[in-house]
């Protein structure tokens, strides 16, 4: 065995706290090891020819790397070891950048435990075995879960390439947050007239199936081979016979608040989200439906000319197969009754920018006229407040939720147009315009009169007097004053927050989620769209604040990236998997329940025993289903069970050298 | 006695997706913590045997970690609820064998609790400190 040592600089990173050419010379001195060498940049391409020529010069088999985290370059020295012909799992990384030079402080102790590090690296790096990887076959299918417009350009993306996908949204319709818009910035083009397009699109596409009102229950499985348990909820209405006249809705006698209108307006029992709702079929919301609470009305039966209504209809769950899946879950907004100071909740004229933008809209609960909630009269005064919730570390959310700067800079245009007399104020904390054409939009909306003043309102309260106004306190930094302004309206940027329930879905596809509850992507510059977990993709506000562009753009790399895979065909499988060693297995079986994937069956050997055959049972591994945990060889009592990358010989030779 | 200036060993073992990315992540944000922690990469933290624990500390470990990810939030689905049961059965066994239970820990943290790795690992060092070297189960042949 010959090992060849190689230790990174990392530029300034590692070499600073840790003097890499004490620790290449310590190296030469471990056992096993013929050569060892200080390298600047190890991941350069000057730093892999090194690697190569050393091999070349030396005849290595094994190597091992000083250098930044394996999650970061594993592959990097993979790839390299394959193409000098060896097996990619002779490669050892001492992560002496994350775990040593950026952490500590006292660079001989730094040099000593990045030497240690090696050390370890080198013991286990004597015990590697070869690995290596099947092909699978891909389904060719993909899941998009989530039908906001990030997920409905997903879907149609992958569609439009050929493969089928399913497209499940929980919610009557798709069309999810940007349905509820007015106008978009920076341009004004109305929500709905892009969006229900490609709603309508997405419906009548070959290749796309809908699942509204559903939910995915399950996810198993792994790349290219997911099989995941889709709930349907019973809508109570057969969607084949119904041809959507809305008899039923306009006869119903239930009302309930509205939630596509932000409460603030009434729907009926049986409904469709929104009119240009697709499908533009009713469900009944059977929580509120008098037949299911009491059992008698049954109007809409009576009325329904196609006799569609059935309340007998069930949940059904449907279980799909998938290559792919894409995560566009979407977002909520804060409940601003957490914050208190705003006064929301406790004044009708305190209302949301969604509430606004509902107010706004044509098909909205005043059919576009901006009034005052309280008196229905048009407000005169307005107040914008940024950043309620965001970039507050203390009451709210530490980061920027991106869009509400630009929204309500949309807001005081909308205004203007239509009221011209209306005077907006908007508190800020600063105005972030980052996006093509956004400053000038800003500077648009300035020009058109909407007041900025730099600085957050400290309180909001009655005013008193008979027309109920609001009393808008706050600090306006630059001229270094408080200021107090008597409002009609108030109107609240509420921070973006992950959906309700993304938590689950993120358990469900065994995601990770950042400290606020978005989804992470397996690297914030170079895999944006990507998850640690293989084959599963993020489109929109899911993975972190952002406008519909860069929505929409994120769901096409999203897409792209499962394209990729279908076109391929075939993944590779886990290399690191379970390894039975069959003349020690008990057959005990006790592996079988802990193996997550199902990858375990009891199998039967043939042995000859005082000259009589005998058939032995032991544990067996299905390579294509096991996807490296270990959690079986950890457990084995007989020692049997082991684990391809991290045997029980390597972790011991690194437990034995510290 | 507990010797002056006594510098305890750690050994962590560490889950790849969760704890092991906390701790690249304390890296990243340069968060600082004491030099003795040695962490030993693990797919799951249930891919630790018992085995492995003892044996570090046979050989001159004063303390013992496994970090995985949050119950729940495990990668390969249930593997820390092995984990967890597994551990909890050592604790035991560490108190039967004469040792202070204190010196063996289980966490969960994920990728993005770089600040609880650190506080984690600081306040499991000050802990060892007070306590001292572990020498009932350590080999003496180690010659440590």
């Amino acid at each position: 065995m010959r090992v060849g040592v190689f230790i990174c600089w990392c530029g300034s990173n590692i070499k600073t706290m840790v003097d890499v050419e004490k620790v290449a010379k310590e190296a030469e001195k471990m056992p096993r090891v013929v050569y060892s060498q200080d390298v600047q940049y190890l991941c350069s391409e000057v730093g892999q020819a090194d690697i190569s020529k050393a091999i070349d010069q030396h005849k290595l088999d094994r190597i091992v790397i000083g250098a930044c985290s394996p999650r970061m370059h594993e592959s990097t020295f993979q790839q390299l070891l394959e193409s000098k012909g060896l097996n990619p799992y002779y490669v050892e990384i001492a992560n002496i950048r994350e775990q040593c030079s950026w952490v500590h402080t006292d660079k001989d102790k730094a040099t000593v435990k990045a030497t240690e590090l090696v050390k370890k690296a080198v013991a286990k790096s004597y015990h590697a075995i070869p690995l290596t990887s099947d092909l699978l076959k891909v389904n060719k299918k993909a899941l998009v879960i989530g039908g906001g417009i990030a997920g409905i350009q997903a879907a149609l993306d992958i569609a439009d390439a050929g493969y089928p996908v399913d497209l499940v949204e929980q919610k009557p319709s798709i069309g999810g947050r940007m349905a509820q818009f007015d106008k978009t910035f920076p341009t004004l083009d109305c929500s709905a007239c892009i969006l229900t397009p490609k709603m309508v699109e997405a419906a009548t596409h070959e290749n796309i199936t809908l699942y509204t009102y559903s939910e995915v229950e399950n996810v198993a499985g792994y790349v290219g081979n997911f099989k995941v348990k889709i709930k349907q909820k019973a809508k109570s209405v057969k969607q084949d016979i119904c041809n959507g006249c809305g008899d039923c809705m306009a006869k119903c006698p239930k009302k309930v608040a509205n939630e596509f209108d932000e409460g603030n307006s009434k729907r009926k029992a049986i409904y469709t989200l929104f009119p240009q709702a697709v499908p533009n079929k009713p469900v009944i919301d059977r929580d509120s439906c008098i037949y299911y609470q009491t059992g008698k009305c049954g109007l809409c039966e009576k009325i329904c000319p196609t006799n569609a209504i059935d309340y007998n209809q069930e949940d059904e769950i449907v279980e799909n197969e998938y290559g792919a899946i894409i995560a566009a879950t979407g977002f909520d907004i804060k409940d601003p009754q957490d914050l208190s100071e705003y006064y929301y909740g406790n004044h009708p004229d305190v209302i949301t920018s969604l509430e606004l933008e509902r107010l706004l809209n044509a098909s909205g609960p005043t059919s576009g006229k901006v009034i005052r909630p309280s008196n229905g009269k048009t407000p005169e005064k307005i107040v914008f407040v940024q950043c309620v919730g965001s970039r507050d570390r203390n009451k709210g959310n530490a980061y920027c939720s991106k869009v509400c700067c630009l929204y309500t800079a949309k807001h005081t245009l909308l205004l203007n147009e239509k009221f011209p007399e209306t005077e907006s104020y908007v508190f800020n904390i600063d105005v972030r315009t980052g996006g093509k054409g956004y400053e000038e939009f800003y500077e648009r909306a300035r020009h058109k009169g909407a007041k900025y003043l730099r600085g957050q309102v400290s309180k909001i309260e009655p005013l008193g007097d008979a027309d109920n106004k609001l009393l808008v306190r706050g600090y306006d930094s630059s001229i270094g004053e408080q200021v107090e302004i008597e409002a009609d309206l108030v109107v609240l940027a509420t921070s973006i927050e992950p959906k309700v329930g993304a938590s689950k879905i993120a358990g469900l596809l065994g995601l990770s989620s950042d400290s606020d509850g978005f989804f992470s992507e397996a690297h914030p510059k170079l895999k944006p769209v990507e998850t640690q977990a293989q084959g599963i993709y993020l489109a929109g506000v899911c993975q972190g604040p952002k406008d519909i562009p860069e929505a929409v753009s994120q769901a096409s790399g999203a897409s792209a990236k499962a394209i990729i895979l279908f076109n391929k065909g075939e993944v590779k499988s886990v290399p690191t998997t379970a390894m039975v060693n069959e003349e020690v297995c008990s057959g005990c079986m006790q592996c079988k329940p802990v193996c997550p994937y199902e990858a375990i069956s009891r199998e039967y050997v043939t042995e000859r025993v005082a000259g009589k055959e005998v058939k032995r049972p032991v544990a067996s591994i299905n390579r294509a289903l096991c996807q490296g945990c270990g959690a079986c060889a950890g457990l084995c009592r007989s020692g049997a069970m082991d684990l391809g990358g991290f045997t029980s010989k390597q972790i011991m030779a690194e437990v034995d050298t510290l | 006695m507990i010797e002056q200036n006594f510098e305890p060993k750690i050994v962590a073992f560490c889950c790849n997706w969760c704890s092991y990315a906390g701790a690249d992540l304390a890296g990243t944000g340069r968060l600082k913590y004491p030099e003795n922690v040695r962490i030993i990469r693990v797919p799951c933290s249930s891919r630790v045997e018992v085995q492995m624990i003892m044996r570090a500390f046979q050989n001159g470990a004063d303390g013992v970690m496994v970090a995985g990810c949050h119950p729940g939030d495990c990668h390969y689905d249930t593997g820390n609820y092995h984990t967890r049961r597994r551990m909890m059965l050592l604790q035991s066994l560490t108190s039967f064998l004469g040792m202070e239970p204190d010196r063996f820990i289980v966490k969960w943290i994920s990728g993005n609790e770089a600040a609880k790795f650190k506080s984690t690992v600081e306040e499991f060092n000050e802990t060892l400190k007070k306590l001292g070297p572990a020498d009932k189960v350590r080999d003496q042949r180690c010659g440590i």
